[in-house]
């Protein structure tokens, strides 16, 4: 009876290849996994079976760990937790060693990883699966964006090519090269080529958080812009390009809707009627897309203190709020977007300054993202059901200003009349278009959107003082007024020392 | 001749009266047995007879009985007869021609008094084996550790083999100690393997040790039956609490500080309200006999009621154990059958109460009328207004978490087996085994929160309005079997003897359960069965040799299969050598009289450890389904609804993954000197882990997972164990045995990665309590697992540690995380046990403890409640108490790094003492009665600041503490 030991897996939930890809519908669980990759952390809601470890599951979320990399070093955000690493995030005092970023890194690399086995199983097959593996690739370009915005040229070469086992990737090349950068662009511009066999659907065919045409040409305008940055070369025109056929196919949410405005509801939970300007979003699917990172985190993060639960639908972690930087750039003017909470000490007096970094009482509470509905109504009491928006068209206007400017040195203004018209600002005084004033609009529009430190870096202000000269604790815990100039080994994140240590093949990041 | 009567009373080596010894006149079958006070008379014929006295275990005595009117007999001890008999795997041996570390503690030999699991009866007892409790929950768990353990990731517990089964070390579910289905009371005696040369029989399993546990069995004695009642009574209670400020001295800190507007007027004791006496109970009836002298017997009942300290844990187990070994066809075909069964009930209390005890608010009442809707308790609030929602990250009220929350299983158990032996019939050198069990289990328990619970206030699925209360309910099922095949044969030849066995083994574990949780109103929110198994098929064998009593040799062999492994590496051969020599029998050592034993023994093996804790299909490409909270949705605008889709998940693995491997080098000697009033061994070992699984992480993008286990490392252990016995009085009614046993154990990983990288840090392990994902330990080379990494305190004149100041101890200019050091460790370089006896008439006295040195243990409750600013959480709108030690420290944050908080775990605790008086006399000599009191865990000497510096994992975080007992119990025979 030997045969025994020939076992195979009885568990309901746990299945070999040939038992697990029966049908397309199988193949399209397959790929539902590489969109959850981006809301949850595993087979469990909220945690229990995670894809990572080594990490608290919640922590390691993707949405999570991203929006912090991209808002808390920045001077739209801090978060007042003592948990590992935590502090470092948003004083930009991270070390290779740094848990959170690892947690970040091995999520993006995962991600691909996934990608990459998934497309391996489709084309395995005998389905024809080629607007899956469409999506997959682009879900795998658009991690390797954030892999190539976060840290560089440096990371692992990994694709469908490669098998699975302990085998050492080898990096896409030098920190500063452009293997990645190219690598993104052809992946992108062929699967929107409508010669290609593998291509994604049209924009206004897909589903709202679906992959369409229309997000590989926001993605591809959010490269090629930030080309200097990732490679020293201008693409400027190719970003005009997918910004215009981004803008000229998506139109901002214009009105008020029940109980919020127009810009606000694009943050609560019925925002996927706002399908016409959010170009992408990570969903969350009533309470049955469970997890502790993602827009739970977010919300839940936001809210604490003397804070109307109520209102953001959530019961409040106390964690992040912004600063007097972030307040200052509405100028104290009527703004629907100015989405804040104050507090006041018991003498009545506003606590906007931080002076303890360790107080979430202290600073700008931001009540932007809130797990209630268009009406008020509150979602799932624990896990909130609000779906985040990664791309809209709002970005893609301030983006074609942007472009604008850079090309010709000067801009229109009328893209950031429009914003302010929608938001409510008297159109009366609308500024020059310049460095500072697309930073500050930049701010006012897409603040908390997960978008600011590729913003800060475009503009050379990130670790400089150049623009934006400095905020509430950048580059110090114990600096409230913040360090004007920061080494500029943090432009991108360190390849975490583990990573270093697993594969030789790769090089730290310059000052790590 | 003359008719006449002779009467007398026969003791034991100790005095004690010995009933049922046989006195004969010899050469007649004329006689009679002793009673239950070792009184015999018995009427002669003649006076020129000789009486003969007789009984198991020791030497026969004849007296001439002449013109003597009574013969009062001390009997003594046979040493030859009384020979240790030591149950190996697949067989048995004895002390003097074991050639393997191999340690027997018997149902004497147990420690005493209130002990419910079968661990408890062998802390301290044997050199080498360190055992901790879980803490001092009823019926909890311990934590045993033979030489050190040989793996970090994969289990480092002993195999446990029970009358011959191997039993799965992972528990069931809804109990805490996977061996209390096994009566204390039923035990015969537990046998240690420590060394390779003993434990390689078991193959794959045996690199941590193996425990072989002998329930009772029926009596050989054909005439009688004994009945045995052992009852007791015992008081728990706590003597120790965590320092926390009292309600006054926390106004007073609170005092001008911000939060102090959210004190009240109650000065409430938590640790009071939560912690209480409690009174325990055990009864146990054993029946043994022999049924017309072919089917000796025994059988018994236990009940036991074990009620906790911390108020709403309790225990209740029944057992029942039924033994029968009859022979047949003329003694050819013997049989040992043994059905065990176990009936347990948990109240599991709730744990969690005992931190929230420590940190809630000591000027906050129990009950507060501003909370009807949380059942009345005082509940902290996102604001001050009492309706405006439980504070999430607050914590909850200790008496609420007790009062609102059963946790309960049931759990009953079953573990039986049959092992024939057949001699062949013209051929009685060699006997056919088999050996046929099963242990089947099954759990089932619950959580039940009602919809009062605040914790609880939002829990419903999506879109359902009623909200509130929390319902889990799991089953666990576990069915394990074992079927041995083997044959012995044993053969003299003049001087040589030999001793060989083989067979083949087959095991199968299959395990399977499910859990539904359930918000108050009955809205289900999980539902997930799951299942797994595996097979292991082994092929064993031994040869033992022995040259003219003198020199021995014995030889190992074992092939396990295993279905968690490739086909590739699913096979492997654990090989063992031994040798042991006699010096005592040499003839040049016969003059040296002030030696009565003495013996070399010297052994070597390769044993494997195939429970490696990463599932059953470890090397599998499998997939995962996600569950219905995993789900991902879109919503499609022209249709206007949401569709969703369940998540596959390809799971990364590791197709070579493989047992680790340990050799074991162990060299003892067995001594007994001035006619065995001292004996002991010495034993020195060296252990080497090859293969060792670590939880590494992968390069990125390699796998499908970030963090692979896989076989890259090596550890070793290495150390020295001593054992002492002394019987230093030994005299008519006045005995006084003592026996000590030391260990010096040393482990080092000297190996965690594939590439040799020595910047490699190491696995951070160890999370505390303070912040999200926090470690203390690390397993790191060159240092002994679990290691603290801590960054160094620095102190001002007065001894007050700095807050924030650390040793820049690679005097880089900063302080960072390379400045952490290794502080020292959990695990004890150096630990000791020790038991005492004293007998006098019938008074007994006995006591045991234990003491560890060189061992650390992380102050967590000291360390994540004892900051300024913990007293006020702004966010969470709430105060919070903190221990006395901020008034040593004065830290405003938490400092959770700092070496101040690794403090040293060395103590010596006094584990139980005894004092029995024996009845003799008691109704009327027809039974035997003992009265005794034990006192369990009286006294602890240690400088530790916490409450208990003995805990497992060396990290205390508001263990369940251990209750001090008073027991009060006797035992009736008749």
């Amino acid at each position: 009876c030997l045969h025994q030991l020939d076992t195979t897996p009885i568990d309901p939930n746990v299945d070999t290849v040939d038992k697990v890809y029966r049908t397309v519908a199988d193949y399209n669980q397959g790929l539902a996994k590489l969109y959850a990759g981006y809301a949850i952390t595993g087979q469990q809601g909220p945690d229990g079976n995670g894809d990572l470890g080594g990490i608290d599951e919640g922590a390691s979320q993707y949405l999570r760990r991203y929006w912090e990399a991209q808002e808390l070093p920045t001077d739209e955000a801090i978060n007042c937790w003592g948990d590992p690493g935590q502090p470092e995030m948003s004083t930009m005092s991270w070390t290779a060693a740094n848990t959170l970023n690892e947690a970040l890194y091995y999520r993006v690399i995962y991600q691909i990883s996934l990608a990459n086995q998934f497309i391996r199983d489709c084309e395995a097959s005998d389905f024809d699966l080629s607007s899956q593996i469409a999506e997959a690739r682009f879900l795998r370009a658009y991690s390797y964006w954030h892999a190539l915005d976060l840290y560089g040229n440096g990371v692992p070469k990994i694709t469908e090519e490669n098998t699975v086992g302990k085998e050492l990737p080898l990096p896409w090349g030098k920190q500063g090269g452009r293997e990645l950068f190219d690598y993104i662009t052809a992946e992108l511009e062929s699967i929107i080529d409508a010669s290609s066999e593998e291509q994604l659907v049209d924009i206004g065919e897909s589903m709202f958080g679906q992959a369409n045409k229309g997000v590989a040409y926001m993605l591809l305008g959010k490269v090629f812009l930030n080309a200097e940055v990732y490679i020293g070369e201008a693409h400027l025109s190719e970003a005009k390009k997918y910004t215009d056929l981004v803008v000229n196919n998506y139109t901002l949410s214009g009105s008020h809707k029940n109980a919020v405005s127009a810009y606000q509801s694009l943050f609560v939970m019925d925002n996927y009627e706002e399908h016409k300007e959010i170009i992408f979003s990570i969903n969350y699917f009533g309470d049955q897309t469970r997890t502790w990172g993602g827009m739970t985190y977010i919300i839940n993060a936001a809210t604490g203190g003397d804070m109307d639960r109520d209102m953001m639908g959530a019961p409040g972690w106390g964690g992040n709020r912004s600063m007097t930087s972030l307040l200052n750039v509405f100028e104290g003017k009527t703004d629907d977007r100015a989405l804040f909470f104050i507090h006041k000490d018991d003498q009545g007096n506003e606590t906007t300054d931080i002076v303890d970094f360790m107080q979430f009482t202290q600073g700008v509470q931001v009540t932007k993202f809130r797990n209630v509905d268009s009406k008020g109504a509150p979602g799932h009491a624990t896990y909130a059901e609000t779906n985040y928006p990664v791309f809209r068209v709002a970005d893609a206007i301030l983006m074609q200003t942007e472009i604008e400017w850079r090309m010709n040195g000067f801009a229109s203004n009328n893209n950031i009349r429009t914003l302010w018209e929608r938001a409510g600002r008297s159109t009366e005084s609308v500024p020059e278009v310049n460095a500072e004033t697309i930073l500050n609009e930049r701010a006012r529009e897409l603040y908390w959107e997960g978008h600011r430190r590729q913003d800060l870096r475009r503009f050379n202000t990130f670790t400089r003082g150049s623009v934006v000269q400095t905020w509430p604790y950048k580059g110090s815990q114990i600096a409230p007024e913040g360090l004007t100039n920061v080494s500029e080994t943090f432009e991108v994140y360190p390849i975490p020392s583990s990573e270093i240590g697993a594969n030789p093949n790769l090089i730290q990041n310059k000052g790590y | 001749a003359q008719e006449k009567s002779i009467k007398g009373t026969v003791v034991d080596e100790n005095g004690a009266p010995l009933p049922g010894v046989a006195v004969v006149v010899k050469g007649t079958t004329h006689g009679t047995t002793t009673n239950f006070d070792g009184e015999y008379i018995l009427n002669l014929s003649s006076d020129n007879v000789t009486l003969s006295f007789s009984y198991i275990g020791y030497l026969t005595k004849d007296f001439l009985v002449g013109s003597e009117m009574r013969i009062d007999v001390p009997m003594e001890v046979d040493a030859e007869q009384l020979e240790e008999v030591l149950v190996i795997g697949y067989g048995s041996t004895t002390k003097k021609d074991a050639t393997g570390s191999v340690e027997a503690v018997t149902a004497d030999g147990f420690n005493k008094g209130a002990i419910n699991s079968p661990q408890g009866l062998l802390q301290g007892k044997v050199a080498g084996v360190q055992i901790t409790t879980g803490g001092g929950a009823p019926g909890s768990g311990s934590t045993i550790r033979i030489r050190g353990g040989s793996s970090l990731i994969a289990s480092n517990d002993p195999l446990i083999v029970i009358d011959g089964v191997p039993v799965d070390s992972d528990g069931i579910s809804g109990m805490r100690n996977p061996l209390n289905a096994i009566n204390p009371a039923d035990i015969e005696s537990m046998t240690v393997l420590k060394d390779a040369s003993a434990t390689a029989i078991y193959g794959s399993r045996a690199s941590n040790g193996v425990i072989i546990i002998t329930t009772k069995k029926g009596s050989t004695n054909e005439s009688s039956i004994n009945v045995n009642y052992n009852g007791s009574v015992s008081v728990n209670t706590l003597n120790n609490q965590v320092d926390v400020l009292s309600a006054d001295q926390y106004r007073d800190i609170m005092s001008g500080r911000p939060g102090e507007h959210l004190l009240g007027s109650a000065n409430t004791n938590w640790q009071n309200e939560v912690f209480q006496n409690s009174v325990s109970t055990d009864h146990n009836v054993g029946v043994s006999g022999n049924v017309k002298g072919w089917l000796p017997y025994r059988a018994s009942a236990g009940y036991t009621m074990d009620n906790g300290t911390l108020k709403g844990s309790s225990m209740d187990r029944t057992t029942l154990n039924l033994n029968l070994s009859p022979k047949f066809l003329d003694d050819h075909l013997s049989v040992n059958a043994s059905i065990k069964g176990m009936f347990v009930n948990n109240k599991f209390g709730n744990d969690g109460a005992i931190g929230s005890a420590v940190s809630y608010d000591p000027t906050q009442p129990i009950y507060d009328s501003r909370f009807p809707h949380y059942g009345g308790y005082h509940t902290w609030t996102t604001t001050d207004d009492p309706l405006s929602g439980r504070s999430v990250n607050a914590p909850s009220n200790p008496m609420a978490m007790i009062n609102q929350n059963s946790n309960t299983s049931n759990v009953n158990r079953s573990i039986g087996n049959a092992q024939i032996d057949y001699k062949i019939h013209g051929f009685e050198d060699l006997v056919l085994k088999v050996n046929a069990g099963y242990d089947y289990s099954s759990a089932k328990g619950g959580v039940y929160e009602g919809i009062e619970t605040s914790w609880n206030e939002n829990n419903a699925p999506s879109g359902i309005e009623e909200k509130g209360g929390f319902v889990s309910d799991y089953t666990q099922e576990k069915r394990n079997e074992v079927l041995d095949l083997f044959a012995q044969y044993n053969k003299e030849i003049g001087k040589h003897r030999f001793d060989v066995m083989g067979g083949y083994s087959w095991q199968h574990f299959l395990q399977e359960g499910t859990t539904v949780e359930q918000n108050g109103y009955g809205y289900e929110m999980k539902n997930q069965p799951w299942a797994t198994e595996y097979y292991l098929m082994s092929f064993f064998g031994r040869a033992n040799y022995t040259f003219n009593n003198k020199y021995m040799a014995t030889v190992t062999v074992r092939q396990d299969g295993t279905s968690r492994f490739s086909p590739q590496n699913r096979w492997g051969t654990f090989p063992s050598l031994a040798l042991a020599w006699k010096i005592k029998e040499e003839p040049w050592m016969q003059s040296v009289n002030f030696v009565s034993d003495l013996k070399l023994r010297a052994g070597v093996g390769v044993t494997g450890q195939q429970n490696i804790g990463a599932g059953d299909y470890p090397y599998m490409n499998t997939y995962t389904r996600g569950d219905e909270y995993s789900r991902y949705g879109f919503y499609n605008p022209s249709t206007g609804q949401w569709e969703y889709f369940n998540t596959i998940r390809p799971e990364g693995y590791d197709e070579n993954i493989k047992w680790e491997q340990t050799t074991t080098y162990n060299i003892g000697l067995d001594y007994g000197l001035f006619n065995d009033r001292l004996t002991g061994s010495a034993e020195v070992y060296y252990r080497l882990t090859d293969d060792l699984l670590n939880y590494i992480p992968v390069p990125g993008g390699s796998n499908l997972t970030n963090m692979l286990l896989t076989n890259v490392g090596s550890m070793e252990n290495k150390g020295v164990e001593l054992s002492l016995n002394a019987k230093i009085i030994q005299r008519q009614d006045f005995h006084w045995d003592f026996g000590v046993n030391m260990t010096w154990n040393d482990s080092k990983i000297t190996k965690l990665t594939t590439v040799d990288d020595p910047s490699y840090e190491g696995v951070k392990v160890g999370g505390i309590a303070g912040g999200t994902g926090e470690t203390i330990q690390i397993h790191r080379v060159g240092y002994t697992p679990y290691s603290f990494l801590v960054y160094e305190q620095i102190y001002d004149d007065n001894g007050k540690p700095i807050e924030g100041a650390y040793v820049d101890r690679n005097g880089d200019g900063k302080i960072d995380e390379q400045d952490k050091y290794i502080a020292g460790d959990p695990m004890a370089n150096l630990f000791f046990g020790f038991t005492t006896r004293l007998m006098y008439k019938n008074w007994e006295f006995s006591m045991a403890g234990r003491a560890q040195f060189g061992a650390q243990v992380y102050n967590n409750v000291d360390s994540n409640n004892s900051a300024y600013d913990q007293l006020y959480v702004s966010a969470n709108n709430n105060t919070n108490n903190v221990t006395t030690d901020i008034y040593n420290t004065g830290f405003q944050s938490r400092q959770l790094h700092s070496d101040y908080y690794i403090q040293s775990a060395n103590f010596l605790r006094i584990d139980n003492i005894m004092v029995g008086y024996n009845f003799n006399n008691f109704l009327k000599g027809k039974a035997n009665l003992r009265v005794f009191g034990t006192v369990n865990n009286p006294v602890i000497f240690t400088n530790y600041k916490g409450v208990d510096p003995e805990i497992s994992g060396g990290i205390d975080n508001n263990m369940y503490p251990r209750p001090t007992t008073y027991m009060l119990g006797f035992n009736v025979n008749f």
